[in-house]
C-alpha cells in the first residue's frame, strides 16, 4: 500500500525538478481551450479560451457571478468543464483530479486546517506526498521565513490575524512549488490599508519566485497593481485581455470602460471625420469601425482638462453641479452630461460656476459597439 | 449597577434570578439522582440478610464477590460478564459509527426538503417502545422467518432453530436501537461541514484516508462524541436486549444487576455491581476523550 505512494511522490518531485526550461514559455504555461460550464439554466462559463504564460501574473477580473471563480476552480481540478480542455505545460489535465495536479490554490476563506499548527498546515502538502521529515522541515521553514511567519510556526490558525492567516495560506500553497499558483480573491477579507500593502508584497513575491500566478478578483485597483496581464470577464465570457495599461486606457467596450475606473461615455454620430454629440463636436484619433455611423466614445475623468478659455478644438463649456473634495484631487460633476472630471485639489470651484473643458483627441477612446 | 446584554440591572439581581431559574432543576437532580446515588454507594458496603433484607453490617464482601472470590473458591464469571459488556458496548458503538457516517452523508446530500423525510425515517423507530421493537426482532429471527431459514441453509445454525439467543442477535438489537443516537448528532455536524477544507486537502495531494482523518473527522468530532456517549453509556447497562435476544447464553452486566435487584433479592451485591459499571463507564469515556485528542496527530 505504501510503496506505490512513494513512487508517486517521487514522480511529482521529478516533475518539479525537470520542469523543462527549454520548452517555450507558451508551452510551459497554462492553456484553456473552448471551455464551457453550465449549472442548471445558468451558463457560468461560455466558450472561454486563454493562454497564461509561464512566470506571468495573470488576473481574471470581473463582477461577482461572472464565472471567474468557476474558471479558476476548473484549473484547480475542483470543477469539471462541460466542454473544452485545460492544458498545463502542453499536457491535457482536464480530467486529472485536483490531488494529482501540480497546481495549488489560496482559497478565499484560506481554508486553513484549524486543528493543525501553522507548521503542520504549511507542511500538509509535503506530508501528503510522503516527503522525508528533514526535507519537510527545511522547505516549510524556508517558506515561513520568506513570509515572515517563523515566529508563528507553533501557533494555531485561530490565534492569527487575518493578514497572517492569508500569508499562511500562501505559504501552504507555495511550499509545494506549484507550476501555477491560483489565488481566489485572497485579499477580500483584509481591510483596505492592509490590502494595498499585501498587493505590493504579492507582486514582489511573484517577481522574486518567477512562478505563474493566476488571481481572481473583482477589485479593479488590485488587478491593475499586481498583474502582468488582465482578462476582464462578464457573463461567463472574456470581454478583453491585455496589460493593465491596455485594458485601462484602451477599453474595447462600455462594460470594460465602466468596470475599470470611472469613464465618461459620450454617444454621437460620426460625420465628415468628426463626432457630433449632444454636448459638442469632437475630433477623433482614427475612424471608428462602427457598423452604422453612430456609436460611443469613452474618456477618463483625469484625461479631461479644465482650461482658462476656449481651446482651438474639442472644447466644451460646462457648468459645475457639484465639487467633491477627495484629498488627492477634486471630483467635478458637470452639466451638460453628467460629465465627470478630475481636477486639481487646490483649486476651488463653486456650484454654478462655468468652466471650459478640453477633451483631447488621444483621451477619447472609441468603443466597439 | 451593570448593563447585562442591554438590560440595566445589578449583580445581586442577576444572582437571585439565576438561582430562581436553576433551583428547581438542581433540587430535582439532588433528590432523584445524587441522593439515590449516595444510597447506592452506601448499600454496596452492607450485608444481605437471610430473606433479602438489608442488614447494616459494613463489609467489602460484595466487591470481593464481584471480583470472583466466594466460599466455593475463585471464579471469573462476573469479570467475564463485565468484560463482555464492555466489548459489546464498544462493538455496538463502533458498528453504529461505521454505519452512521455514510448514512449521515447520504441524508446531507439530499435536497433540503427531502432531508426531513429521511430524518423522519430514522426517528420513526423512537415512536415505538423499545421492548416492543425487541420482541419484533424475536419474530424476525424466528425459525419460520427467512433470515433463520437462510442461516440454516448456509449451515450456520441447525435447521428449525431460531437465530436467538446469540451474540449476533444482541448486536443486531443494540445497533438497531442505538443507530439514530449516532446518526442524528453526526448529521448535524456533517450538515455544517466546511467543504472548503476538503477541497484544500484535495488540492494539497491528500489521499482519501488522509482527507477523512484531517478534514472530516476533526470537524465531525463534536457530533461523533455526542453519539458515542449516547450509545456507549446505555449499551453498557442495557438489559432488555440481552435479556430477550441474548438469554443466559450471552449475559451482560445489565442483566446481572437486574437479577440481583429482582429475583435474587441481593441489593447490596447489585449495588456493588452498579458501582463497578459506573466506574468502568467513566474510565472508558475518559479513554475515548484521550484518543479523540490524539486524533490531531494521526
Amino acid at each position: 500500500m505504501v510503496a506505490p505512494k512513494l513512487d508517486q511522490a517521487a514522480d511529482i518531485n521529478n516533475d518539479l525538478d525537470n520542469r523543462s526550461q527549454d520548452k517555450p514559455e507558451v508551452q510551459r504555461g497554462l492553456g484553456i481551450k473552448n471551455v464551457d460550464k453550465r449549472y442548471g439554466d445558468v451558463q457560468a462559463v461560455k466558450n472561454v479560451s486563454l493562454q497564461v504564460n509561464a512566470g506571468e501574473f495573470f488576473t481574471l477580473l470581473g463582477p461577482s457571478g461572472c464565472g471567474k471563480t468557476t474558471l479558476l476552480r476548473m484549473v484547480a481540478g475542483l470543477e469539471l468543464p462541460d466542454n473544452g480542455q485545460v492544458l498545463l505545460g502542453g499536457k491535457d489535465i482536464t480530467s486529472l483530479p485536483a490531488s494529482k495536479r501540480q497546481v495549488n490554490t489560496v482559497f478565499q476563506s484560506y481554508a486553513l486546517f484549524p486543528h493543525l499548527s501553522i507548521f503542520e498546515n504549511v507542511a500538509f502538502g509535503l506530508r501528503s506526498r510522503k516527503i522525508p521529515q528533514n526535507d519537510v522541515e527545511t522547505r516549510v521553514n524556508r517558506r515561513l521565513e520568506m513570509l515572515g511567519l517563523e515566529e508563528m510556526s507553533d501557533r494555531y490558525p485561530h490565534q492569527l490575524s487575518g493578514g497572517q492567516q492569508q500569508r499562511v495560506a500562501l505559504a501552504r500553497a507555495l511550499v509545494n512549488e506549484p507550476e501555477v499558483l491560483l489565488l481566489d480573491e485572497p485579499m477580500s477579507a483584509l481591510d483596505a490599508r492592509l490590502r494595498a500593502q499585501v498587493q505590493v508584497e504579492l507582486r514582489r513575491l511573484q517577481r522574486k519566485l518567477g512562478q505563474t500566478f493566476i488571481l481572481v478578483t473583482h477589485d479593479q485597483a488590485e488587478a491593475l497593481v499586481v498583474s502582468d496581464r488582465i482578462a476582464v470577464m462578464n457573463d461567463g465570457e472574456i470581454i478583453q485581455h491585455g496589460s493593465p495599461k491596455e485594458v485601462y486606457e484602451q477599453p474595447k467596450t462600455r462594460f470594460v470602460a465602466e468596470f475599470l475606473g470611472a469613464a465618461n461615455l459620450i454617444e454621437g454620430k460620426y460625420t465628415d471625420g468628426r463626432l457630433e454629440t449632444a454636448i459638442g463636436t469632437f475630433d477623433l484619433q482614427k475612424q471608428p469601425s462602427w457598423d452604422r455611423d453612430r456609436g460611443t466614445v469613452a474618456i477618463r475623468p483625469e484625461r479631461i482638462q479644465v482650461i482658462e478659455q476656449s481651446p482651438p478644438n474639442n472644447g466644451l463649456k460646462a457648468r459645475v453641479r457639484e465639487a467633491i473634495y477627495r484629498g488627492t484631487n477634486l471630483d467635478l460633476w458637470l452639466e451638460p452630461g453628467p460629465l465627470r472630471v478630475r481636477a486639481a485639489a487646490y483649486h476651488n470651484y463653486e456650484p454654478g460656476e462655468e468652466i471650459w473643458l478640453e477633451l483631447p483627441q488621444e483621451g477619447l477612446v472609441i468603443l466597439d459597439e | 449597577m451593570l448593563v447585562w446584554y442591554g438590560e440595566l440591572t445589578t449583580q445581586r439581581n442577576l444572582t437571585r434570578r439565576g438561582l430562581g431559574f436553576l433551583g428547581a432543576g438542581i433540587l430535582w437532580l439532588l433528590v432523584f439522582l445524587v441522593l439515590p446515588g449516595m444510597v447506592l454507594i452506601l448499600v454496596s458496603f452492607i450485608t444481605r440478610g437471610g430473606y433479602g433484607q438489608l442488614v447494616w453490617d459494613y463489609t467489602f464482601e460484595n466487591y470481593k464477590r464481584f471480583m470472583g472470590f466466594s466460599v466455593f473458591g475463585w471464579t471469573a464469571d462476573y469479570i467475564i460478564i463485565m468484560w463482555r459488556s464492555v466489548w459489546v458496548a464498544f462493538m455496538s458503538t463502533l458498528i453504529c459509527v461505521i454505519l452512521s457516517y455514510p448514512l449521515a452523508f447520504f441524508i446531507c446530500s439530499r435536497p433540503e426538503k427531502k432531508r426531513y423525510f429521511w430524518l423522519t425515517l430514522i426517528i420513526v423507530p423512537f415512536w415505538t417502545n423499545m421492548v416492543i421493537r425487541t420482541y419484533a426482532w424475536l419474530l424476525i429471527l424466528a425459525p419460520e422467518m427467512p433470515l433463520a431459514k437462510l442461516a440454516s441453509f448456509m449451515k450456520l445454525i441447525p435447521p428449525e432453530t431460531p437465530l436467538y439467543p446469540s451474540a449476533f442477535a444482541v448486536y443486531m438489537g443494540m445497533v438497531s436501537i442505538f443507530l439514530p443516537f449516532v446518526t442524528l448528532p453526526l448529521y448535524s455536524s456533517i450538515e455544517r461541514l466546511d467543504w472548503s477544507l476538503v477541497e484544500a486537502a484535495q488540492d494539497l495531494y491528500a489521499s482519501k484516508l488522509r482527507i477523512f482523518m484531517q478534514t472530516i473527522l476533526p470537524q465531525t468530532l463534536p457530533g461523533l462524541t455526542v453519539g458515542v456517549i449516547l450509545t456507549f453509556v446505555p449499551t453498557m447497562g442495557m438489559f432488555v436486549v440481552p435479556n430477550l435476544l441474548g438469554g443466559s447464553k450471552y449475559m451482560l452486566v445489565g442483566n446481572l444487576i437486574q437479577q440481583q435487584f429482582g429475583t435474587s433479592r441481593d441489593w447490596p451485591f447489585g449495588s456493588a455491581i452498579s458501582m463497578a459499571l459506573m466506574v468502568l463507564t467513566m474510565v472508558s469515556l475518559q479513554l475515548y476523550r484521550r484518543r479523540s485528542k490524539e486524533v490531531d496527530v494521526i
